[in-house]
């Protein structure tokens, strides 16, 4: 019961108090680059999702079984980055074969989530939280889950923004940051949340 | 020391393992790819600049493969490589010769005003206002919204109050014909140097009373021309770029000074006074050999 509440508590910590673009500002790059459409936005998301819940098991088990067993764990950072580099590139592959729709729609996106802080940021923390290989990957995956609802709702605004009427000197980036403030104030009501 | 040897093995091995689970992916799956797209790549600029307006390099020749993009639509690479990938695609050779954007009007100060404008310094506000300051439908106001528009300062308001272009820096981008709320600014052939400056489609007196530069549809200049490079249409003269040699003919008979270059009175003059020799000198002939076949008649009876 204990595991299950533990596990509870960090899906929901991923998702909307400790969400990943609003309150730790991880990915801000995708999160303002790949959101002018909702449906690259969720082809976006659900493709971090996938890396970071799977960047968050292979680099656990790198950092348990090698790293630690060498004493090399001031290697983690460089360590993860090659894992997620070479993740990275296995799924461009795959997309590219399997759903070259989705392929085309993340465009030059889709290499930088190799750069992207939010997968490094959640395999990092994983190792600074010291969570299990159970509670790393619901860690990855809900924190995947959060940059996708946050896109996603970023995305719909986005869309409908287009059509409003708003000062010149606002227009494209300007207002695209404004609102993505705004949306970071709305989920710090998330902060006080505390059901167990 | 072993630390360091530790640490470099570990990493060396986790970088083959990874290394080799790639190489076995793109064998698994390998996407096949059309080799025209690798073999347009390589004849473009490769500088992933992004004026084509795709994102880089490959996109270009993705969509120069796919048609969406002309042969040409990498500029930096120049004509011979434009010429390589036409080849590749099957297509014959661009003509390669530059374009510029021309603003069809020379009015300016000699075009009659219906009242002085004094709001926003800006084209479109203008023909918001009681459709324009200008009595002319058709003619460039002169507030500069092409200015504004053009990334390369080939574009500024000329001495008479009409926007001009600077062939050496116009990119042909044609931005400045998005601004023009007239619809003034066309492309034309960078070599070209006779243009109508006047796109009055009115006719006759209607288009003689609203400027000193109106094209008033006469027709002097399509009679003029040796190559039938300019014919009226719609009420304005219109060039056949294609058919124009530049002679200049018909900027000389122009009565409205619509024809750019502007002959000068002098020019006129002489090119009247060579017409008229001219046809003097052909009706002599005429009456000459007339008067010959009146005495051929005559001898033969």
């Amino acid at each position: 019961m204990d595991q299950i509440t533990n596990l509870l508590a960090i899906m929901l910590g991923a998702i909307l108090a400790n969400n990943f673009i609003f309150s730790q500002f991880l990915g801000i790059c995708p999160f303002l680059g790949v959101s002018k459409k909702v449906d690259t936005a969720v082809g976006m998301g659900i493709a971090v999702t996938f890396v970071m819940g799977l960047a968050s098991a292979v680099c656990y088990v790198v950092n348990q079984f090698v790293l630690i067993k060498f004493g090399l764990e001031y290697m983690q950072t460089v360590t993860f980055i090659l894992v997620i580099a070479s993740l990275v590139q296995f799924i461009e592959m795959f997309l590219q074969k399997s759903m070259p729709s989705l392929y085309t729609a993340l465009g030059i996106y889709l290499p930088l989530i190799t750069t992207n802080c939010a997968v490094l940021g959640v395999v990092l923390l994983n190792v600074q939280n010291s969570y299990g290989f159970i509670e790393s990957v619901v860690y990855g995956i809900t924190g995947g889950l959060g940059f996708l609802l946050a896109i996603v709702l970023f995305a719909s605004i986005r869309e409908r923004l287009v059509f409003a009427d708003y000062p010149k000197a606002f227009e494209g980036f300007p207002i695209a940051l404004v609102t993505a403030g705004l949306m970071a104030l709305a989920f710090m009501g998330f902060s006080g949340l505390k059901v167990w | 020391m072993a630390n360091v040897i530790a640490a470099i093995a570990v990493l060396s091995i986790l970088g083959a393992l990874f290394g080799l689970v790639l190489a076995v992916a793109s064998k698994v799956f390998e996407v096949k790819k059309d080799p025209r797209e690798e073999e347009i790549l390589s004849h473009l600029a490769g500088a992933n600049c992004g004026g084509c307006g795709f994102p880089g390099c490959s996109g270009c020749a993705a969509a120069i493969l796919a048609g969406t993009a002309p042969v040409t639509a990498c500029a930096p690479a120049g004509p011979e490589n434009a010429a390589a990938i036409a080849k590749i695609m099957g297509q014959e050779a661009p003509s390669g010769e530059r374009k510029i954007a021309f603003v069809r009007c020379n009015g300016g100060t000699n075009a009659v005003k219906r009242f002085e404008y004094r709001g926003v310094h800006d084209c479109i506000s203008a023909t918001k206002v009681a459709a324009g300051p200008l009595e002319c439908a058709f003619g460039c106001l002169g507030f500069g919204s092409c200015v504004q528009a053009c990334q390369f300062g080939a574009m500024s308001i000329g001495p008479n109050g009409a926007a001009v272009v600077d062939p050496d820096k116009c990119t042909d981008c044609m931005a400045c014909a998005h601004a023009c709320p007239r619809h003034l600014i066309t492309e034309v052939p960078v070599s070209k140097k006779v243009h109508v400056a006047c796109a009055n489609q009115d006719k006759g007196k209607a288009a003689m009373s609203v400027c000193s530069n109106s094209c008033i549809g006469c027709g002097l200049c399509q009679k003029e021309c040796k190559k039938d490079a300019i014919h009226v249409v719609n009420g304005v003269a219109v060039i056949d770029y294609d058919k124009c040699v530049g002679c200049k003919l018909c900027t000389k008979v122009c009565p409205r000074d619509a024809i750019l270059p502007v002959a000068t009175a002098e020019e006129k003059e002489k090119y009247k006074a060579i017409k008229k020799a001219q046809a003097e000198k052909a009706a002599a002939a005429k009456a000459a050999a007339a008067k010959a076949a009146d005495e051929t008649a005559g001898t033969a009876q």
